[in-house]
């Protein structure tokens, strides 16, 4: 059995609890790579290697090695910091990355172009803020998101609280971390290091997302574990238990598609870290190991059915789930501007695109947020939508920020289009390895060329969701996007249409592998369309739907057979 | 190592007793045995009587050689040559395996060495070079000796170990069989004539020689079949190939560069270098032209040809290194007072010339009325660049491959280049030709047996030769251990060949790779500290029998390469200085221990 383990599979298994041969391969000078199998278990460790591929070509004609450097993601469930941690973030994408700090669709960070070397002085430089990379890439349990600026309410404080609670519990446990990257000296290893992983940790990644209806800002259906809360006289009764999601998929392996997760019942508030522990296990114990491309929850929910599901949680978890509560989920954009919440504290939700921040040539984003940080006593909070909230001013620091948001020109939403603000893109080129097209450096030129067709037919003002990857693992959830673009090659995209705003529908593929003058050629009529006949929709995934030009999902095939075929 | 060879023609017992007789030869000695059956076999052909084995009787020449990049290596075998063609006898002997006691009974004596470094011997030469300075030198009444000095004259102990060798031999009672000639880089005429002087003076006292003996040529192991291009004859070679070899925002150009030796016959050794015929860049020839106010299209002599002066400045003259005889002619032409002290005092003349060009000197001193003859009379010829071949053979077949820096810098206002490297890296085209020739480097050789290990020490270009080594071995399938240490400025864009060599440790031909990168972090990191720290592994290397090489910088590199081996030698060899350092000529005695430094 084992010897059609995936290798993936294999190298985790017998890396002795994550630690593998990490530490010789920090040692190594004389590449600035990790050795083949470390490179798999690094990811456990919140890091991936992968090489600017802008240099790929013409460093392997001057017998170079390619450029390696590493990503470097956090783990912050729910998104969550303090200005202090501010600065020291900053700090560390001054001194260790590449000046850079991106936010992202998990409400965190990622560090890019880490080099080897810096790797775990960056990380020593987590722990002395209180941080850490643990789990936020690899087969385990993910950064747990949710909803943000937990101020707003009581019931917003209580989710935030759960996200902790549940990423602490999900947590791996072994002192790989410590003795790889925070030199503490290396221990015989036994079972006991994962009492609830064990060696195998899981078959592949695992998300769990927490909304506070109506607002979806963190696309709780996009997970392996969706919870939504429900409210009861200004308190968390309990949660809506949704359980499969899943968008990333195969171009041309129609056993691969996008899946939202499916409402399967109730668990009141007091048992929800259990639930998540036993669903977790569920699929520790049944997930697919030996195709990596079948080993998600959703389709071992797909292959065992949801009344399997529901006997088996009852089992590992000592209680059934109860019946499913009354919900709405309407939107999933973010609430760009000031805010006030009922304890009277302020947040500024900032629009950053691409979650990128840095100091470009026009606009001193980093700079700015640093001299905020330093006169700043509340919190940061990042969105699911890879924006920033500053969050918990009080009343007297209203204005000097205000005075810095203008000084340096940041954009509270209104200094951009619709399109823009809602837009989201993933990394791509140069350095991510699974890219096949640009993304985040393609955006703003599409932004600008989509919304020049708007503004043609009069809808420039109208907050259509764009999404844009450079390949179909969706990273910036491609398939909820009313208007996504997926790379199939250079320049090269997938066309779909249709999702809702509210994170309730995926949308469909529309046209495949087209370039930049064809997508555009494909919008404008349907544009004009929505321009002349939008009354009765709410949104233009939703009109899409309304008019028949779509008609309603079919399947996994929506995701594989375009809609138009090759004109 | 019988299994590969095709079948024998000789019987059993012939074999056996060949099989017992190579079994009992070291290295050099199946050099000789190899070259003394190549002559052998050439005596028969040409229907000469075949030579015996036993010594050459009678007081013929002993040549003997110190020679660091193989210069004085090929002059001494040309000073054979011709010396056996006018039927003397003659034994040549590296300076390392002349044995010192015969230095008593020898009748005549040619050394031809060259110097290195600060004034220094070459490795080779080191041994005779303290034998003869010591308290144990021998009287030498007997002896007619006569020497040819190599030297740079840009240095400031220009020629001194041939000064050494010719002014003790005189101190311990020899006699000059005729006058030392001190060469400067552009060698070949004077040495040729020093040759000539030296043989007619050897014929003139020992006329009776005959010639009834066929010369034997000792055939070179490195050259199997002899090719019509050599130093004198350059092979023009097409270039193939130019990369650069540094990554995007390195401070330094480092070029690749293949060159074609396809229908030439050339043959090389890892370890040889390549000779090239550069050409100065036309723009200074231009800027040397205008401050003379000279056409270029007038005539000048050098040696017997005439020559347009643009093309003898840009082909056949040294125009980016200044020489003391040319500032001695310069300063009388100019008659600048200033000039012509400087000239009277040798040592702030050498640090004067350091870094100043032709140019420089015309501009700083006009001479009125200038003559276009008077301008290149003493101007050195420009000598060919050595670079150190970069490729096996047994790996890239009629290919050589070199790895050349493009040496730029500004001085005094002026960008200023190196020419051989600037000429291959930018103003040479591809598919345009480079007149080289082959500079075979006999003691910069991988260990004749494939098992022994081997350590590479090759920061910088210096690396060149052990890519040549690592396709050799690769390509032979030697089994030796292999263990590199390299260094250069910045690990992202410095690492020559860095997948190459990252390759040859994935495949397990390389089984250590230890690199220094002196400007990536607050500290300065080089070569020698890896040494030391590797110290205990280098030292069970060094007593399992490893080889170590050195290729590189001379000035800086080697001699701290040599303190840290002295170190590692020391300390993990529980050795006290002394013998540390004893350790280390034995090395280099045995050939354990070579270097290609410059």
């Amino acid at each position: 059995m084992s010897d059609s383990l995936p290798e993936a599979e294999q190298i985790k298994r017998e890396s002795r609890y994550l630690r593998g041969s990490l530490r010789e391969s920090l040692a190594d000078k004389a590449t600035g790579a990790l050795r083949e199998d470390d490179t798999h278990l690094s990811k456990f460790h919140g890091l991936y290697q992968q090489d600017d591929r802008d240099l790929r070509e013409e460093r392997r004609q001057q017998k170079l090695e390619p450029h390696f450097q590493f990503m470097l993601r956090l783990r912050l469930p729910g998104g969550m910091l303090t200005p202090n941690q501010w600065l020291g973030l900053d700090e560390v994408a001054e001194h260790f990355a590449d000046g850079s700090l991106r936010l992202t669709t998990r409400q965190t960070f990622q560090f890019h172009r880490v080099f080897k070397e810096n790797l775990a002085p960056l990380i020593q430089h987590l722990d002395g803020l209180g941080l850490d990379s643990r789990g936020a890439c690899g087969d385990v349990n993910r950064n747990v998101v949710t909803n943000v600026n937990p101020h707003l309410s009581a019931s917003h404080q209580t989710v935030y609280e759960t996200a902790v609670q549940i990423s602490e519990r999900l947590k791996w446990r072994s002192a790989a971390y410590e003795e790889v990257w925070l030199n503490q000296p290396e221990k015989q290893t036994d079972e006991e290091e994962e009492p609830f992983y064990s060696y195998l940790y899981l078959p592949r990644k695992f998300k769990v997302a927490i909304a506070l209806p109506p607002h979806n800002d963190c696309d709780v259906l996009a997970n392996d574990i969706g919870l939504i809360a429900i409210e009861e006289k200004g308190e968390i009764a309990g949660y809506n238990i949704a359980v499969g999601g899943g968008l990333g998929m195969t171009y041309g392996d129609r056993d691969t598609y996008p899946r939202l997760a499916t409402p399967v019942g109730f668990v009141p508030a007091d048992r929800v870290v259990d639930a998540c522990e036993a669903i977790v296990a569920i699929q520790r114990d049944h997930g697919c190991r030996t195709n990596r491309a079948h080993a998600r929850f959703k389709y071992t929910l797909d292959d065992y059915g949801l009344d399997w599901f529901r006997e088996q949680f009852a089992e590992v978890h000592g209680q059934p789930l109860e019946a499913v509560r009354d919900y709405t989920l309407t939107d999933s954009g973010d609430r760009f501007g000031w805010t006030e919440d009922d304890e009277g504290f302020h947040h500024l939700t900032l629009c950053i695109p691409s979650g990128r921040i840095r100091d470009f040539e026009q606009l001193k984003l980093r700079t700015a947020l640093r001299t905020i940080a330093k006169i700043h006593s509340g919190e940061f909070r990042i969105t699911c939508n890879q924006n920033l909230i500053i969050a918990r001013v009080n009343k007297k620091e209203r204005s000097a920020i205000q005075k810095l948001v203008d000084h340096y020109g940041l954009d509270d939403g209104s200094r951009s289009t619709p399109l823009a603000r809602n837009a989201m893109s993933c990394v791509a080129f140069p350095t991510c390895g699974l890219a096949m097209a640009e993304s985040e450096r393609y955006l703003p030129e599409l932004t600008g060329k989509i919304h020049t067709l708007m503004e043609e037919v009069g809808i420039g003002q109208e907050a259509i969701q764009l999404r844009v990857t450079g390949c179909p693992n969706g990273c910036a959830r491609p398939y909820l996007g009313e208007i996504a673009l997926t790379g199939k090659g250079p320049g090269k995209y997938n066309l779909y249409l249709g999702a809702d705003t509210g994170g309730n529908r995926l949308n469909r593929l529309y046209r495949e592998n087209i370039d930049e003058p064809q997508i555009l050629a494909e919008l404008k009529p349907l544009f004009e369309r929505y321009a002349r006949e939008r009354e009765s929709a709410k949104g233009f995934g939703d009109f899409l739907y309304q008019s028949g030009i779509l008609s309603a999902n079919t399947g996994p095939n929506d995701f594989h057979e375009p809609l138009i075929a090759r004109s | 190592m019988t299994a590969s060879l095709p079948p024998s023609p000789l019987s059993d017992a012939q074999r056996q007793q060949v099989d017992a007789l190579v079994r009992e030869l070291n290295g050099q000695q199946l050099d000789w045995v190899q070259g003394y059956l190549a002559g052998y076999r050439a005596a028969l052909q040409s229907g000469g009587e075949a030579p015996s084995v036993s010594q050459p009787q009678g007081a013929g020449l002993t040549v003997l050689f110190g020679s660091q990049t193989g210069n004085a290596e090929t002059l001494a075998e040309r000073l054979t040559e011709q010396a056996r063609a006018k039927g003397l006898e003659v034994e040549c002997f590296d300076m390392d395996n002349f044995p010192t006691r015969r230095l008593k009974k020898e009748q005549r004596l040619a050394i031809i060495t060259s110097t290195h470094g600060e004034g220094d011997p070459p490795d080779n030469a080191l041994g005779l070079h303290e034998y003869l300075h010591g308290r144990k030198a021998p009287k030498l009444g007997q002896l007619k000796y006569a020497v040819l000095a190599l030297g740079d004259s840009s240095y400031e102990y220009f020629c001194q170990t041939g000064i050494d060798f010719d002014t003790r031999l005189a101190e311990l009672g020899g006699e000059r069989l005729i006058e030392r000639v001190d060469c400067d880089e552009d060698f070949d005429e004077a040495a040729d004539q020093w040759i000539a002087s030296l043989l007619d003076k050897l014929s003139a006292e020992q006329p009776t020689a005959g010639a009834e003996h066929a010369p034997i040529t000792v055939a070179s192991v490195t050259q199997g079949q002899e090719s019509r291009y050599d130093r004198k004859h350059p092979f023009t070679a097409p270039m193939l190939d130019r990369v650069t070899l540094n990554g995007r925002g390195s401070s330094k150009a480092v070029h690749h560069i293949e060159l074609s030796l396809e229908e030439s016959g050339l043959n090389y050794t890892p370890g040889d270098s390549l000779g090239v015929y550069v050409q100065n860049d036309p723009a200074l020839v231009g800027r040397v032209l205008e401050h003379t106010g000279f056409g270029g299209e007038e005539t000048v002599t050098l040696k017997d040809e005439s020559v347009r002066l643009d093309q003898a400045l840009q082909h056949h003259l040294e125009l980016t290194r200044l020489t003391p005889p040319t500032v001695q002619h310069w300063a009388k032409l100019s008659e600048s007072s200033e000039l012509n002290t400087l000239v009277d005092n040798k040592r702030e003349l050498i640090q004067w010339l350091h870094g100043r060009d032709l140019l420089d000197l015309l501009q700083a001193y006009p001479v009125d009325g200038l003559d276009a003859q008077a301008l290149v009379d003493q101007l050195r010829r420009l000598p060919p660049r050595l670079y150190s071949i970069a490729s096996s053979q047994a790996a890239v077949d009629d290919e050589v491959h070199l790895t050349v820096a493009a040496v730029r810098y500004e001085q005094r206002g002026r960008e200023r280049e190196g020419v051989g490297s600037t000429w291959l890296a930018d103003r040479l085209a591809l598919d345009e030709t480079a007149p080289v020739f082959i500079d075979p480097n006999k003691n910069f050789r991988l260990p004749q047996d494939g098992d022994t290990p081997i350590i590479m020490i090759g920061p910088g270009t210096g690396i060149a030769p052990f890519r040549a080594f690592m396709q050799e071995r690769e390509a032979l399938e030697q089994a030796g251990k292999n263990w590199l240490f390299f260094g250069d400025r910045n690990f992202r864009t410095d690492f020559l060949y860095q997948r190459e060599w990252l390759q040859w440790r994935k495949q397990g031909l390389l089984s250590r790779l230890d690199v220094a990168f002196s400007r990536d972090g607050p500290e300065k990191v080089y070569v020698q500290h890896r040494l030391r720290e590797a110290g205990a592994e280098l030292w069970r290397w060094l007593e399992d029998g490893a080889h170590i090489y050195v290729c590189g910088d001379a000035n800086a590199m080697a001699p701290d390469v040599h303190e840290a081996l002295i170190d590692v030698a020391s300390t993990h060899g529980r050795k006290s200085r002394e013998n540390a350092e004893q350790y280390l000529r034995d090395m280099t005695r045995d050939k354990r221990y070579q270097r290609d430094v410059y």
